[in-house]
């Protein structure tokens, strides 16, 4: 690697490298011509903040899954043959079971190191899907889905919803109480789609509920097709960056057109490689001292059996906690049920919520008519709009998560059940407007106060008493560094009809279409806080009141 | 699994000996006597009932009425039998202090004579299920596959598959079993207190009972074997230490390894940013 640099920045100047690594650098360039290629790519910028370093979370664990996948496929059975247990666990001794279930506890206890393997791919499994959501909100909050970069929001959607569904998948597998409880929600849930939900039900699951065939199904679906298609999603996912450029927090000599930052190689490969490690680590340590999804105090899934506590792994909490709100509301239409009790928190509900978060930026670029590229990152606070939806969205998901463990709040907290599923009725449509509300106004006032930074400097907390006997504090200046910072963004305005319109002549149809986004984009920019001006930042500095 | 000589240790151990040896001697003697008197004391049954009718009349006939007839306050306890009374008693249930949704458990305050002299005062009544045996609610190590799926059959939806508790409607709730004594389990399972149904002998045979009851108490001693248990709650508990503990530990790594460059790699950015030429 070290060699690899300097000769190639001194290609063609007759130094023969002399260290082995080298030599082999020689080698292959001289066969493949990759010098020139890979010094404009291994030299390529990408800027340092912490928050760019969530989706490299969701990349490592996603290869530590990848490893620990592999190691548990090795050892567990995908059949649903009822076996008699005889393993090392006497307290399910001469229990009946499918194999999916005996062989998974087989891996807890009697497989080396299988334990502890299962332990990694699940807490893996957590932290992954807990990365890109962590991601996305980092990703929505900053703007970086503006121009150019809506088609990596998509494909980056695209992987948050695959891993869904490769996690729910995966919890599925070893045909314990709590996943088979869980497969029959999803059952239900089919079960609810109107006219061809029986028939749907029946083709995914082979015939009558549990049967046969799911779990082999799933198992190829979660080790096969959906980690495939979440490798090939990341792989384009990755180039786009790569090709695109990262986005950058405002600076001096950070612009639109730049990229400050440090070279993908050597530097910002070791801090990756480390990184990764670190990740690898504490998904390790995590799974050497807490215990996860410990199956066999769950038994195995009897159609008859429940338990309480039976609750989905966190990321299916929501549609957990949709379903537990939801009112009990069933029609009978011409001898089909119509089971609104399902239907809307577990398919409406998410399929609103999902379809808005994919197309946000797309919705953002009409309200806004903003067609420029954007390469320098927003402070959510000067896009309050923006930030109150975020906020409010998160609201809402958080409320149904929080209901989906209401039994549990219950007992913790000595509540009654009603009484918690009442609350997150109201809450789950109160609290997002409230939210929204407030965080537009916490954000106007952060902005109220950058500009009185610009403005008057920072207070210096020494306070100062004048010959009149007045007090008053003293005011820093701040640095041209700062106040750049603090400057750096656009105020933007509402569109007028006519720039609503894209159109010098607009037609009928065309006007109300115009008028409705024009309203859109006066809800969305119509309270501003001002940059201060040229002239008002000269008469703050002449008049002295720093 | 665990031996006999591993358990003998266990704090429970002691106790279990000592009911043990007391329903040993009480079965015994009650084979020879009569069927409602006690033996520790060699009182007389007839001074037995007479103890527990006083008992009963000065701390429980203001709500279960004189003759236990039942008032507004508290139902009849005609028939409820001497294993309902010694749960509630011994749980601490009865006497109730303030009503709620639910009569909640808390420290006893009659001593295991008193218990069962009100209890045989209660059985003199119009019978009902009868104090279980010590035998009856032994450990029997061979019994927990068993005790297993019969829990997860008939106890697991209201009380966790852990019997860690869970909340049922309008405030109420299945207690945690993890403290409870055999006794005590086998007397709930026999009388079905407030919102938990009975699990007669015909539903549950003893030998069954038996089996839940070793179930439960090999559920208690056994290790988490993955590491720390999480209070044994399932997916809501990993969920919440994964954004909690999880998050923060994660994101300190990102904090960390984002402000820290090599000295020489920061200066050239630095001075590249300066010039403002730097990548593209
Ligand atoms: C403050 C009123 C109150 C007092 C005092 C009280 N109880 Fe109760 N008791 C109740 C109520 C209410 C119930 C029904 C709820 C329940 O089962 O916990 C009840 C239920 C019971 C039951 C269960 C009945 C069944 O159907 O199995 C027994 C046994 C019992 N009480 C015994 C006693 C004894 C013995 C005492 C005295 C030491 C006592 N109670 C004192 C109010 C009271
Ligand atoms: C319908 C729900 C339900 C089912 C099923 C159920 N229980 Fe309960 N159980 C309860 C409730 C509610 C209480 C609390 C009663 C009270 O406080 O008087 C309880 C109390 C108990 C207690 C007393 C705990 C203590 O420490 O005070 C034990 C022991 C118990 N149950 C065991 C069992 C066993 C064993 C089974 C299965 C055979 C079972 N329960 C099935 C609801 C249930
Ligand atoms: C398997 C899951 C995912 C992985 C492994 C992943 C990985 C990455 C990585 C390593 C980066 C560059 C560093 C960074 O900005 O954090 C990135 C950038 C990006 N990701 Fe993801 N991501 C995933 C999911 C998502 C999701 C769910 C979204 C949004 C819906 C998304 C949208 C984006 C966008 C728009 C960028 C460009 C950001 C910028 O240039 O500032 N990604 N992703």
């Amino acid at each position: 690697m070290t060699a690899t640099t300097p000769h190639a920045a001194g290609f063609g100047d007759g130094t023969a490298p002399s260290t082995p690594a080298g030599k082999a650098a020689d080698y292959l360039d001289q066969r493949l011509g990759i010098a020139g290629a890979a010094k404009k790519n291994l030299r390529k910028i990408f800027p340092d903040h912490w928050s760019f370093m969530l989706g490299e979370i969701a990349l490592y664990s996603f290869i530590v899954l990848l490893l620990s996948g592999v190691f548990l496929t090795l050892f567990f059975t995908p059949s649903m043959n009822e076996v008699t247990y005889n393993g090392s666990y006497t307290p399910l001794d001469g229990i009946k079971m499918s194999e999916a279930y005996a062989s998974t506890v087989n891996i807890s206890f009697d497989v080396r190191g299988g334990l502890l393997m299962r332990q990694i791919h699940h807490w893996a499994a957590l932290v992954f899907v807990m990365a890109i959501t962590v991601h996305m909100l980092r990703i929505f909050f900053t703007g970086a889905f503006r121009k150019p970069r809506e088609l990596n929001w998509l494909i980056g959607f695209g992987l948050f919803v695959m891993a869904l569904l490769e996690g729910f998948a995966g919890y599925s597998l070893p045909d314990d109480l709590l996943s088979g409880t869980g497969l029959r929600i999803a059952e239900g849930v089919v079960l609810s789609i109107p006219i061809i939900g029986t028939y749907v039900s029946f083709f995914l699951f082979g015939g009558e509920f549990p049967g046969h065939d799911l779990v082999p199904r799933l198992f190829t679906i979660h080790i096969l097709l959906v980690p495939g298609l979440i490798l090939a999603l990341i792989t384009v996912h990755l180039i786009l960056v790569f090709y695109q450029k990262h986005t950058q927090w405002a600076g001096p000599g950070r612009t639109n057109e730049n990229v400050v930052g440090l070279p993908l190689l050597p530097v910002y490969i070791a801090k990756a490689g480390g990184f990764f490690f670190l990740v690898f680590g504490i998904i390790s340590l995590l799974a050497g001292l807490v215990s996860i999804n410990p199956i066999w105090t769950y038994g195995p899934y009897v159609p008859n059996e429940m338990t309480a506590g039976s609750q989905p792994d966190w990321y299916i909490g929501f549609l957990e906690g949709s379903l537990r709100m939801m009112p009990n509301v069933e029609f009978n239409f011409i001898g089909h049920t119509l089971s609104l009790n399902v239907l809307i928190p577990a398919l409406i509900v998410p399929g609103i919520l999902f379809t808005g978060l994919a197309v946000y930026p797309f919705i953002e670029a009409w309200v806004t008519g903003d067609r420029r590229e954007h390469h320098i990152l927003d402070r959510p606070r000067n896009v309050p709009t923006r930030t109150g939806i975020g906020v409010a969205g998160c609201t809402f998901y958080g409320v149904l998560w929080v209901v989906g463990g209401n039994d549990l709040i219950a007992t913790h907290f000595h509540l009654s059940l009603e009484s918690i599923t009442w609350a997150g009725r109201v809450v789950v449509f109160v609290g997002p407007a409230f939210a929204f509300w407030i965080t537009r106004r916490i954000c106007y006032g952060l902005q109220r106060a950058d500009r009185e930074k610009v403005l008057h400097g920072r207070e210096a907390g020494v306070i100062v008493r004048s010959p009149e006997g007045e007090f008053s504090e003293v005011h820093a200046p701040i640095s041209d560094g700062d106040r750049y910072r603090l400057t750096a963004h656009d105020v933007h305005r509402p569109l007028s009809i006519a720039q609503a319109a894209d159109a010098n002549g607009i037609p009928a149809p065309r006007l109300r279409r115009a008028k409705l986004r024009a309203r859109f984009t006066r809800w969305y920019f119509g309270t501003r806080v001002e940059k201060p001006s040229t002239e008002e930042y000269r008469e703050s500095i002449t008049s002295g009141h720093h | 699994m665990k031996s006999l000589s591993t358990r003998r240790r266990h704090p429970l151990a002691a106790f279990v000996v000592l009911a043990l040896g007391l329903a040993f001697a009480g079965t015994l003697f009650a084979a020879f006597v009569s069927p409602a008197a006690s033996a520790d004391t060699g009182e007389s049954a007839a001074q037995q009932l007479a103890n527990g009718k006083a008992l009963y009349i000065s701390s429980c006939s203001s709500c279960h009425g004189k003759n236990a007839e039942g008032t507004g306050l508290g139902p009849s306890l005609v028939g409820v039998g001497a294993a309902s009374v010694d749960f509630q008693v011994s749980t601490g249930r009865m006497p109730a202090k303030q009503l709620g949704a639910q009569v909640e458990a808390k420290q006893n305050i009659f001593s295991t004579q008193q218990i069962q002299d009100m209890a045989a005062y209660v059985q003199s009544l119009g019978g009902g299920p009868q104090i279980p045996a010590a035998g009856q609610y032994a450990y029997d190590a061979n019994a927990v596959a068993l005790g297993g799926q019969l829990f997860r059959e008939n106890c697991s939806q209201c009380h966790n598959f852990a019997g860690e508790g869970g909340a049922l409607t309008d405030g109420k709730f299945a207690p945690k079993l993890t403290q409870t004594n055999p006794q005590q389990i086998y007397e709930a399972m026999l009388t079905g207190p407030q919102n938990m149904p009975v699990f007669s002998d015909k539903v549950i045979p003893p030998a069954e009972k038996q089996a839940i009851i070793s179930y439960l108490l090999n559920s208690r001693n056994e290790p988490n074997y993955g590491g720390a248990g999480l209070g044994r709650l399932g997916p809501v508990s990993e969920g919440l230490f994964i954004w909690t503990v999880g998050l923060i530990a994660l994101l300190l790594c990102a904090v960390w390894i984002a402000a820290h460059t090599t000295k020489a790699s920061a200066q050239k950015a630095a001075q590249a940013a300066a010039a403002g030429k730097a990548g593209k």
